[in-house]
């Protein structure tokens, strides 16, 4: 009963990316031709919004529900890692026009093809683990 | 019940998208998606060949739920709350998308050039998909978070690493759109 929550607020997401069209490729495609505001209105005004969220589980104003602190994990630095796998990322991005929570999304709208990007990134992920330690980071 | 079924504009989506990192944390989580691709790994087994992947995945349920319910709201949302496939786009874009040879751009949500289940078919088209998807995989875990663990969590929380890797995300972005993308089709 714990994990109730996680999917309501999972359907939350998925109705989100699928009616503010953050699914569709072309949406990905425009953004990266400047020619639409609505994916920078969406990604900047969600950071904006999250700042204050960020400020509130600082200043302990917010915890979680049970009570505790909450802590945002600090993420992992290092130029290479964040520089390089960000390309890469990118690079992928622009051409399946989904990043990792749209694609699972795209499965919901019965899109059959999107379970072949879903299981090349499954593989990506295997092989990053497999060769971590031969990478620059 | 027409503000539901039209396009929802960005100033809705974006809180929305806060208020969904918010609640993920408020329940003792985090937001981040790419990591449950780590967890696929895990419960496959890679535990046993690479120490990367030795995790415990259980404590990773409850991203899989959210998963789960991600794409539930996928079902939701194109079965009962959207009468309408068409994206409504810069004119500009349907021209030049024309132009490197995907047509009727915006009719539906993805290019047939790409997704249909005959492009799936054939060798170049399973490619594309696939190769997508080894670089959204791959480099998610080298940058350390995707769209959301960076873009949205770490540049909310003003993190260093995360503005680096969006700018990396918007590099290699860049390439694609209009160096590479240009090429293929």
């Amino acid at each position: 009963m714990k994990y109730i929550k996680f999917f309501l607020v999972g359907i939350l997401f998925g109705i989100v990316m699928s009616k503010a069209e953050i699914i569709s490729w072309y949406r990905i495609y425009e953004m990266f031709k400047f020619q639409s505001f609505h994916m920078y209105g969406i990604i900047g005004s969600a950071i904006m919004i999250g700042m204050i969220s960020m400020f509130l589980f600082k200043k302990k104003v917010v915890k979680t529900f049970e009570g505790k602190e909450i802590h945002v994990a600090p993420k992992k630095v290092g130029m290479y890692r964040n520089l390089l796998g960000g390309i890469l990322f990118g690079l992928g991005w622009a051409l399946a026009g989904a990043c990792p929570g749209p694609m699972f999304v795209l499965v919901g709208k019965g899109v059959v093809s999107i379970l072949v990007v879903i299981f090349g990134a499954t593989a990506g992920v295997l092989l990053y683990g497999v060769l971590k330690d031969k990478l620059p980071h | 019940m027409e503000f539901i079924t039209q396009a929802w504009a960005w100033y809705v989506a974006g809180p929305l998208i806060a208020f969904i990192m918010f609640l993920l944390y408020y329940f003792g989580e985090k937001f981040g998606v790419s990591s449950n691709l780590e967890t696929f790994c895990s419960i496959g087994g890679a535990g046993k060949f690479v120490d990367y992947f030795k995790i415990d995945w259980k404590q990773n349920i409850w991203n899989l739920i959210f998963v789960a319910g991600a794409i539930t709201g996928g079902f939701i949302a194109s079965q009962w709350l959207s009468p309408s496939d068409v994206v409504a786009l810069n004119p500009q874009t349907v021209k030049d998308l024309s132009e490197i040879g995907i047509h009727n751009a915006g009719e539906t949500y993805l290019p047939n050039e790409i997704f249909s289940i005959e492009t799936m078919l054939t060798l170049k088209g399973f490619l594309i998909l696939l190769i997508a998807g080894i670089m959204v995989g791959f480099g998610a875990r080298w940058a350390g978070g995707c769209t959301s663990g960076h873009a949205i969590v770490g540049l909310s929380n003003l993190e260093i690493p995360s503005l680096i890797s969006v700018i990396g995300f918007f590099i290699g972005g860049l390439v694609m759109t209009w160096f590479i993308l240009p090429l293929i089709f």
